[in-house]
């Protein structure tokens, strides 16, 4: 069993590859990229045009998947075929689930629901995710997981901290950082600043974040431990970040594509499906983020993807759960606001979408080398859509794009060689270039 | 002044905020108060006006009630302990309740800000939302109020010198107060702990030849919440007695806008010759403005 992709524009940063190739898949993995694979019967041939982009298969290291535990949000299987609409072979799951993601049960547990993508779990760091005591990490490494982090939770005690990052170091296994002082974030529920005096409503100051990173950059250099921040959103962090990294230190970090796109200048509505943590910052925070990308200070764009039934959303602003939804929407995102407006290049934008998670958390995939395991994704990266969360594949409505119009889309997916979506759209490719 | 002469501006269905006022707007309450001053007149008779106070208030929603009594409105005051709010129902799902009811307008005071804004997104032209202050963020009504008191006082606030001095920063009716002023010309000054009012100015430098002193209601959770030290601090800090307005102009008036702490933000003396009867007075006909601004029908 061969498939072939024929004549669509290959972008593999794992190879430093962008052109027109042929990419050949046997089975469950990559045999071949290369110009004009001749075709032979046993072939399943996908013609493709130049304007699609052939590359690895994306990969959202934080997702919340709230399996087990609130299935009314989101299920392993809805939150996985949300990630495939929106063109990701893998995610990386947050363990703040009911229980928690931090023993060998929930692992197991986990395991056995029903996904077409491989997901990689991040486990607790600490038991019920409470700051206090570590859990079983070399255990749970066994198990799977692929990162340990209380996501959503701050390790705020620093010498716990410092046990979790310890036992990180001896694994090989990165800390997933939420940098957040939750004694300055306090009740607040948006950036702190212009918007926040204006609509009254209590502001997390950058700072919250910029002394936790501060913290754990120090960590990173007393245990040795590679330390992943995650969410990065204030200009202040990034400083941090950058010169933690010309150091040496082992330290990588994601932003969110709403981060890059939004600010806190479009709260003045009080919409609830545009609060989350960290909150929308300011352009000065979206122009330091951007410049972070394109200057390798930031290694991957992640989600966060955040489901909530609807009813949890509509409440009082300052009384609704944190969180957004984006697996459906990511791409599209980048692609609008990143690589049409000229911020990156198409080889970046692949970079920070599939290489850069594969590499933060040590994850296979990210590459198109021969051998390779065949998850891949064609983008059409001009296709014109508007964001309708009624078409979600997700559970969940909470989209802060709903209304947007995005340039840019996920046409076909593969994973291990099975072909697992294909948008109505390419289908037709074959008769519109006859 | 003629109400029938002039030409309306007034289109909005809501009042959620000071913020989106326009001057003309401004105006044109203030004209509907002055025609509606210590009259009563049937303009609003068949309306249903309902009162929806998630906080405690007396003086506001007797302002409110009596306001929409005056103009023949029927007024259902909810009270909210006994509602099914305590049984844990949204706030959306109690509007929507009373809209099915039929009722026109909803009065809603709240702990959070931006509530108003959020129905009044959801309700559209289907009932009319108006803000009676809404958490940190607004209270329209009282910084409508507030200007009416002065501009008995000083004819008319641009150039004038207008210090409001307390918490600023968790305050509605300091944001709605300035938004109205400075639209207005006058030169507002904001003064009080740096905990409570990002980047204040000296208290002595912006007494110095003011107009008007406005003073806020200290929210006395603000010490045990560790943002101030001790009220006698405060009151020695910020406290406006005699000898603090000697800085201001001789004629200088005091606002505040109520409940009193007496003996904290402002002394007994000063209290009692300050403008609060007559803020509590206007407020009635302001609001009257306010209905029937946005509740009349028009045309015809």
């Amino acid at each position: 069993m061969k498939t072939l992709l024929k004549g669509g524009r290959v972008i593999d940063p794992s190879q430093n590859l962008d052109g027109v190739y042929d990419v050949l898949i046997e089975a469950d993995h990559i045999v071949s990229v290369d110009k004009d694979i001749p075709v032979s019967e046993e072939m399943t041939v996908h013609t493709l045009t130049s304007d699609q982009w052939v590359v690895p298969g994306l990969i959202d290291i934080h997702v919340h998947l709230r399996d087990p535990g609130f299935p009314h949000r989101e299920t392993v299987e809805s939150g996985t075929e949300a990630a495939i609409a929106g063109g990701f072979t893998a995610v990386c799951c947050m363990p703040n689930t009911q229980p928690v993601l931090d023993d060998t049960l929930t692992l197991e547990y986990l395991k056995a629901q029903k996904s077409r993508i491989a997901v990689y779990p991040i486990a607790a760091a600490t038991k019920n995710i409470e700051g206090k005591e570590p859990t079983e990490m070399a255990t749970l490494k066994k198990l799977g997981a692929v990162g340990f982090s209380d996501d959503g939770h701050a390790i705020m005690n620093a010498q716990i901290a410092r046990i979790v990052m310890t036992y990180c170091a001896m694994l090989d296994m990165p800390f997933v950082c939420h940098a957040e002082d939750t004694n300055l974030s306090g009740r607040g529920c948006m950036h702190e600043g212009h918007y926040s005096a204006l609509l009254g409503l209590p502001g997390v100051p950058w700072a919250a974040e910029t002394v936790m990173i501060a913290r754990d950059i120090e960590l990173s250099r007393l245990t040795g431990c590679h330390v992943h921040f995650t969410h990065v959103s204030a200009k202040e962090s990034i400083a941090l970040i950058r010169r933690a990294k010309a150091e040496g230190l082992r330290i990588t970090a994601d932003v969110t594509p709403h981060h890059i796109a939004l600010t806190d200048a479009e709260l003045m509505e009080y919409d609830a499906d545009l609060r989350m943590n960290p909150p929308l910052r300011t352009q000065a925070d979206v122009h330091a983020l951007v410049e972070a990308l394109q200057d390798g200070t930031v290694d991957a764009i992640a989600t966060d993807h955040a489901p909530y039934a609807r009813g949890e959303k509509n409440q009082a602003f300052d009384c609704c759960p944190n969180g957004v939804i984006g697996l459906e929407t990511s791409l599209g995102v980048v692609l609008t606001h990143l690589y049409h407006s000229g911020k990156l290049t198409a080889m970046q934008i692949v970079e920070k979408m599939s290489t850069g998670p594969a590499q933060c958390l040590h994850l296979p995939g990210g590459t198109l080398q021969a051998g390779a395991p065949a998850d891949i994704t064609v983008i059409d990266s001009h296709f014109q859509w508007q964001v309708d969360p009624a078409q979600f594949k997700s559970k969940a409505r909470n989209c802060p794009f709903k209304g947007h119009t995005l340039q840019g889309k996920a046409v076909q997916v593969f994973s291990r060689g099975r072909e697992l979506f294909v948008d109505e759209y390419v289908r037709q490719i074959p008769d519109l270039i006859g | 002044m003629s109400t029938i002469a002039k030409k309306t501006v007034w289109t909005r269905r809501h009042l959620v905020d000071a913020h989106s006022l326009t001057v003309e707007e401004i105006f044109e309450v203030m004209a509907e108060a002055k025609a509606l001053a210590g009259i009563k007149v049937p303009l609003l008779a068949g309306k249903v006006i309902a009162n929806l106070f998630y906080e405690n208030s007396t003086r506001t929603r007797t302002s409110f009630e009596l306001a929409a009594k005056y103009l023949s409105a029927d007024v259902v005051n909810l009270d909210i302990a006994t509602s099914s709010a305590q049984k844990g129902e949204s706030l959306l799902d109690t509007a929507e309740t009373l809209a099915a009811m039929g009722v026109n307008a909803l009065v809603i005071r709240h702990s959070s800000s931006g509530v108003c804004q959020q129905l009044a997104s959801h309700f559209k032209n289907r009932l009319s939302i108006i803000n009676a202050g809404d958490g940190m963020h607004e209270h329209p009504s009282q910084a409508l109020l507030d200007l009416y008191t002065m501009l008995e006082k000083l004819q008319t606030v641009a150039g004038k010198k207008i210090v409001i001095v307390g918490d600023i920063l968790h305050s509605r009716v300091a944001r709605s107060n300035l938004h109205i002023l400075t639209k207005l010309g006058a030169e507002v000054h904001l003064v009080g702990p740096p905990t409570l009012c990002s980047n204040p100015e000296p208290l002595e430098e912006a007494l110095e030849d003011a107009d008007v002193v406005m003073c806020l209601r200290l929210q006395l959770e603000r010490q045990t919440s560790g943002l101030i030290p001790s009220l006698a601090e405060y009151r020695e800090l910020y406290g406006i007695d005699r000898q603090k307005l000697e800085l201001a102009k001789p004629n200088v008036w005091v606002m505040h806008p109520g409940p009193m702490n007496r003996g904290v933000e402002i002394t007994s003396d000063v209290a009692d010759d300050s403008l609060i009867r007559q803020q509590v007075r206007n407020g009635v006909i302001v609001r009257m403005a306010i209905l029937k601004l946005l509740l009349q029908e028009t045309g015809g």
